[in-house]
């Protein structure tokens, strides 16, 4: 698969972390009001050409509105958006070199899928041939070349999303815009279409700015995520810096499962942080260089599948381990959940894979474990 | 007790039936009356349609108010339409207010006070009456019907939909003849259907408004039936009925055929899911 002669280009591809690379999209100082209802609020973002952007957060963040306002439906009440240099302020939509897929697909409901599809390309006045062509190529991406003459109301929800898609892709546009382009999508074909979208985004070396709510998702397309709370952005970073090295307890909990123990700074020294949790988690060392001072309340943050779990305490005093009772134990298949309770009433989770068949585990309810975890495995968060 | 319940059922839908067509179709019968009286029946003739068509003052009259329904009810739905956008898309412009409160005025002000007071208008200004001045009142007050089922429409009408189209790189216009006009369709020319048949069988306005030339089908009719009701005028009510009954049976199959399509077009892409295409 194409994919596979992707991956080198993408290891090398980091315009984020060259301070000479030139912004393609830029928001500086973005705000935008409803009334007195802020929905983006003083919101500055780089997003490089070629850039495949996901943004995360939860429902009412603000996400479309951002790419509402790149596409040109709503103007920034302060700050400004530009495109490749230029201040887009007063550049009407039909004159924006940008596509948007709408959460509400918005399909035209009066004319068959390839007329949907074609509709675009008709406006740049493509000549004819060339239209059926590329028509053509969208339907056979989307797989949905046997409906090219049904109307958007003859399909299922998954289909009319694929149309949508097809309709935003045609025109091959400098910046496309998608909100939740697979949401409707079953996972077999979510998976198809997520890496048919990376291959035509490396292939026609487009800049898609892509909303999902599906965190996976974001970490499987997207050289760089940005994790949105109420019209702010909390942090920008590549996927797998967000999961290890989340910059705060929003960010942290929003991403997949985390441990979260609250304590004390209690020293410093050496590129080691030692954290005081009382009852919870006793003394954490963790080796992480911060800024923060001794006594600043602080956060331990740990993944459950990085904490280990046995019946036995370890035989030399190890770091970082906490005795607790099995309280729960959560079945997913490929792994199991164990939920264990401190002596502090807390519990912490920990995640075993299931490496046999048997389903008798060896650890069960009620069992006392001990946890333990490497210096390296969690990070510590002053907020 | 279920029998007696569809008894009634049936006894009520009967009489409610006899109550709105009884007198149409007494005017129907009667039209092809041999007698010149028109409540004794004396066989059956079709010579009062001979003689409609050699009548020239009813054949003219009804030609006048065709074209006034035609004109009138064509410039009423276009100027209806913008005006319902106007009302439903420009947000809170200055005077929106009072502009969407008074074109409700029309349709609960009686007729002869709107025919009045344009009579005062036209005369105020010196406008010569006839034709054109029917015309005028004639759009004046079927607009306000068109905007308001325009505007019911349109208020439903996902805005999403123009903006892909733009932001597909089509401008405002071809956006609202190629997006926004396909999709009101249904509402617009309800709105003209409705604003011709108000134009049909206006008498009040019309009376008012017009002058010396300009005699419309309903006002001939009505001036005649002073002096007596003759044969000629039920034939050319039957005429006028069947017209009506024709559009409104045309409408009603069209629709009816498009959702047997709809539905048999449902039916298809159900099954090619299933057959897992
Ligand atoms: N036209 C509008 N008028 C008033 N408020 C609006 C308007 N559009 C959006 N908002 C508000 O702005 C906030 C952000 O909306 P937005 O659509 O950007 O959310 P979102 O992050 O896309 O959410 P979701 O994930 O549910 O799609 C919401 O609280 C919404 O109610
Ligand atoms: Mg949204």
């Amino acid at each position: 698969m194409a994919a596979k002669a992707i991956g080198p280009v993408r290891r090398t591809f980091a315009p984020w972390d060259d301070p000479a690379a030139p912004p393609f999209i830029e928001f500086r100082n973005v705000t935008k009001r409803f009334g007195d209802f802020v929905a983006v609020d003083n919101l500055s973002l780089t997003i490089y050409e070629r850039e495949f952007f996901a943004l995360l957060g939860p429902s009412g963040c603000g996400k479309t509105t951002l790419m509402r306002m790149v596409a040109g439906f709503e103007e920034p009440t302060e700050g400004e958006v530009l495109l490749d240099g230029q201040d887009l302020a007063g550049v009407p939509p039909y004159r924006r070199p940008t596509n948007m897929m709408f959460q509400s697909y918005a399909l035209f409901p009066h004319m068959t899928i390839e007329a949907n599809i074609a509709f675009g390309l008709k406006q740049d006045r493509m000549p004819k041939a060339e239209i059926n062509a590329r028509v053509e190529e969208m339907l056979t991406l989307v797989k949905l070349t046997p409906f090219a003459k049904r109307k958007p109301h003859q399909l299922s929800g998954g289909q009319k999303q694929r149309v949508a898609l097809a309709r935003s892709l045609a025109r091959k546009p400098k910046v496309l815009l998608l909100d939740e382009p697979l949401g409707a999508l079953d996972k077999k074909l979510r998976e198809e279409t997520q890496f048919e979208l990376v291959d035509l985004q490396q292939e026609l070396g487009l800049t898609f700015l892509i909303v999902t709510h599906d965190q996976e998702e974001a970490m499987t397309v997207a050289d760089r995520v940005a994790i949105m709370d109420h019209g702010r952005i909390m942090q920008v970073a590549t996927p797998a810096e967000v999961y290890e090295q989340p910059n705060s307890r929003y960010v942290a909990d929003f991403i997949g499962d985390i441990n979260l123990i609250e304590g004390r700074i209690v020293d410093r020294a050496g590129g080691r942080v030692w954290l005081d949790c009382g009852e919870a988690g006793g003394m954490i060392e963790v080796e992480q260089a911060m800024e923060a001072a001794t006594g600043d309340d602080a956060w331990f943050a740990i993944r459950p599948e990085k904490i280990s779990l046995s019946l036995e305490a370890p035989a030399a005093p190890s770091v970082n381990c906490i005795t607790g009772e099995v309280w729960d134990i959560g079945y997913l298949g490929d792994v199991s959940i164990y939920h264990v309770r401190l002596p502090d009433g807390t519990t912490m989770k920990s995640t075993v894979t299931n490496r046999t068949r048997l389903v008798e585990r060896q650890i069960t309810w009620d069992d006392r474990v001990w946890l333990t975890w490497p210096r390296d495995a969690g990070v510590v968060l002053t907020r | 007790m279920n029998r007696r319940a569809s008894w009634f059922n049936v006894t009520s839908i009967a009489f409610g039936l006899a109550f709105l067509y009884l007198p149409i179709l007494l005017l129907i019968i009667y039209s092809f009356n041999e007698s010149r009286l028109v409540t004794v029946w004396a066989g059956f003739s079709t010579k009062w349609y001979v003689s409609l068509f050699s009548n020239q003052g009813l054949l003219d009259a009804a030609w006048v108010t065709l074209r006034v329904a035609l004109l009138s009810a064509t410039a009423a739905t276009i100027l209806g339409t913008l005006a319902a956008i106007a009302l439903v898309r420009f947000g809170r412009f200055y005077g929106r207010t009072l502009f969407s409160g008074m074109i409700y005025a029309p349709l609960v002000m009686p007729d002869v006070i709107i025919g009045l007071s344009l009579l005062l208008l036209f005369v105020a200004v010196d406008f010569g009456r006839g034709f054109w001045t029917i015309v005028l009142a004639h759009i004046t007050f079927s607009l306000c019907f068109v905007a308001i089922v325009v505007q019911s429409r349109l208020s439903t009408f996902d805005r999403s939909l123009e903006e892909a189209a733009l932001d597909l790189g089509c401008p405002p216009v071809r956006t609202f003849f190629q997006i926004t006009l396909p999709l009101i369709a249904p509402a617009v020319i309800a709105g003209w259907m409705l604003a011709f048949t108000l134009s049909l069988d206006d008498l009040v306005i019309a009376s008012f408004t017009t002058g010396p030339g300009a005699t419309t089908l309903p006002m001939k009719i009505y001036s005649q039936v002073r002096l007596g009701v003759t044969p000629e005028i039920n034939a050319v009510s039957t005429i006028l009925i069947g017209i009506v009954s024709i559009g409104v049976i045309a409408a009603s199959l069209v629709t009816k055929r498009r959702e047997v399509a709809r539905i048999r077009a449902e039916r298809q892409a159900a099954a090619g899911i299933r057959n897992g295409i």
